[in-house]
């Protein structure tokens, strides 16, 4: 019993993590319906800038992860102007080629100048013990880090001009501009957040997880799975979505093996693609 | 004479397998004999996603699955239960071509981006799978007994050309099928889909139908491959069998030469092997060839959307007749 808690709790500290680098994903479907395939690279390149500048510049690597939320969101409209401005109103296809090409690029180089080999950032908060809890400092402060940026998003979109925009330009575009909303500086404004979200999240997971710049697949994976969990388009559905994701994978190796989870995880998330494809937070049509 | 010109454009498709296809044969080398071996493999893979991806218009991200399906299911029946190549290539055909049609029924529903990631999420639960199936090996796979290709000409050297000959003949039965299908009342009816879905039921295209039918066929011969390609290799894991990058690969293979013609997939599965295969070795280019092949494809994207074949029968519309 107490281990089953302790693997929830556990899920559910990673779960935050998980939940913002869904969110990353489940905004630009929802601002711009392009499901970014380069997502995992994005990740991979977070986890990768946090360890640069924590070896490179020896900085505190939460002081770094600003500066590459800041490289992630320039990364991201810089993405959107070269790769997915031209085919924003083409069929799903030529977006999903368009990103996966970032992918490959992103990966090749990646691969070329840091080669395959894992890495860890060597920099630890210590951990406290509550009765049969063991709390790693690194995971509470990423969950702490996620809860923050989720009501910082939420924040921006509601409260400023620019997030209002957003919403516009997510609900109908030509409406949008035709109310003379900037369309083209809110797409890739919306597209840098949603970088800048995974790249966080990178720069998170390298706190407490080894990784490789081909790490970044599997959180993709993950983050689609969580998008659809939490209805695609929709923030906070990602949130609790990742919550659930994590919490799963917390209980599902205290009963059975953990090679099954990503079984578990896939069939998951194709019934709920077929069930109720908007999510299970997302409101009927 | 009229008789021919009704059929240039699959004789023009057949013609230029045979000439990959030759290739080898002529030279006699066993290095050649593997790089076209590459390329008719890619160009059976493209023809045949193309009747889902460039005819119907569904975008199948996770097609790979039908390949390791099928490959496992062969594999297990060649490696254990002692089948000959032969009857295991039918059955792993008949594997993927009963999944397509249960999966079909289920997930074409979903249209655009939600069906491409229900494709990957289904090949991803199906890896995951084979992983913890002990009775295909789990993590580790199965390999063949060297002994098996005895059965097949003698040695090992002659097993591997036999595969090479028994993989022109699937590469020339799918492209014409493909041409085919292009050709016919079934296919105009996908093709109608692919424009305006709700159209072409209004017109009388029963499309749950027309679509489950074109997914079951374009997953096939990707199951039969499979057996061959895993017989030819003598062993079978889960990473290699579902990987997702070759899925993509064979998108990639169908936009370059064109989707929704039966040539392009042709051009574009032996053009895209060669382009890799000049990359991987090239000095300057070996350590970043995911890279250049990165920016390849966006270029395609961006700006020839319409691959090779589609650019040039939009320019030279009297090419039509020939280049479908």
């Amino acid at each position: 019993m107490d281990f089953l808690l302790a693997s929830i709790v556990d899920g559910l500290l990673l779960g935050f993590v998980y939940g913002i680098a869904a969110m990353g994903l489940t905004l630009i479907w929802g601002v711009m319906n392009v499901i970014n395939l380069a997502h995992g690279p994005i990740i991979a390149l977070g986890m990768f800038g946090v360890y640069l500048i924590f070896t490179g510049l020896g900085l505190n690597p939460y002081i770094g992860i600003v500066l590459v939320a800041v490289l992630g969101l320039l990364l991201g409209m810089l993405i959107y102007y070269v790769a997915v401005h031209r085919v924003i109103n083409a069929p799903h296809l030529s977006t999903l080629l368009a990103t996966f090409s970032i992918n490959m690029i992103i990966i090749g180089l990646g691969t070329a100048v840091f080669s395959a080999s894992p890495r860890n950032i060597d920099f630890s908060l210590g951990s406290m013990t509550l009765g049969p809890i063991t709390l790693l400092g690194s995971r509470v402060v990423a969950a702490i880090a996620s809860m923050l940026i989720t009501g910082g998003l939420y924040a921006f979109l509601y409260k400023t001009r620019q997030g209002r925009y957003i919403r516009a330009v997510a609900n109908n575009r030509d409406a949008a501009e035709l109310m003379g909303v900037p369309s083209t500086k809110i797409l890739a404004l919306s597209f840098g957040l949603g970088t800048m979200l995974a790249a966080v999240a990178g720069a998170l997971i390298a706190t407490f997880f080894p990784f490789t710049i081909l790490a970044g697949g599997v959180y993709e994976l993950k983050s689609f799975v969580i998008g659809v969990l939490g209805g695609l388009g929709n923030p906070v559905g990602a949130l609790f979505g990742g919550l659930i994701l994590g919490v799963l994978e917390g209980i599902i190796p205290t009963f059975m093996p953990t090679t099954w989870v990503p079984v578990l995880e896939f069939v998951l998330f194709v019934l709920i693609l077929l069930v109720r494809p908007q999510g299970i937070f997302g409101a009927k049509k | 004479m009229n008789g021919i010109r009704k059929y240039l454009g699959l004789i023009l498709a057949i013609f230029v397998v045979l000439a990959m296809a030759a290739w080898p044969m002529i030279d006699g080398k066993d290095i050649t004999r593997e790089v076209v071996f590459t390329m008719l493999l890619s160009v059976a893979l493209a023809s045949s996603l193309n009747i889902l991806l460039g005819y119907t218009g569904y975008v199948s991200f996770g097609h790979v699955v039908f390949f390791g399906l099928g490959g496992y299911v062969g594999f297990y029946l060649m490696a254990v239960q002692d089948w000959s190549l032969w009857s295991a290539m039918v059955a792993g055909g008949l594997a993927s071509a009963v999944l397509a049609f249960l999966l079909g029924k289920a997930i074409l529903r979903l249209r655009g981006g939600y069906f491409a990631l229900a494709t990957i999420g289904i090949n991803e639960a199906v890896r995951a799978f084979i992983n913890n199936f002990d009775l295909f090996g789990g993590p580790v796979g199965m390999s063949l007994n060297f002994q098996v290709y005895q059965n097949y000409g003698g040695g090992a050297r002659e097993a591997l050309w036999m595969s090479f000959y028994v993989l022109i003949a699937l590469t020339l039965l799918t492209v014409t099928v493909s041409y085919f299908v292009r050709s016919s009342k079934f296919g105009l009816g996908l093709l109608a889909i692919r424009e305006d879905e709700d159209a072409a039921e209004v017109m009388g295209v029963i499309a749950p139908n027309a679509k489950t039918w074109a997914y079951v066929l374009s997953a096939v011969f990707p199951g039969i491959l499979g057996v061959l390609f895993f017989f030819k290799n003598g062993n079978i894991e889960p990473a290699p069998a579902f990987r997702l990058h070759l899925s993509i690969e064979m998108i990639v293979m169908v936009m370059l030469g064109g989707q929704g013609t039966v040539l392009g997939p042709i051009l574009g599965g032996a053009g895209y092997q060669r382009l890799r295969g000049f990359l991987l070795t090239n000095p300057l280019f070996k350590n970043i060839q995911l890279a250049v092949a990165g920016v390849l494809l966006l270029v395609i994207v961006l700006f020839v959307p319409a691959g090779v074949v589609g650019w040039v029968r939009q320019r030279f519309p009297k090419l039509r007749r020939i280049l479908q």
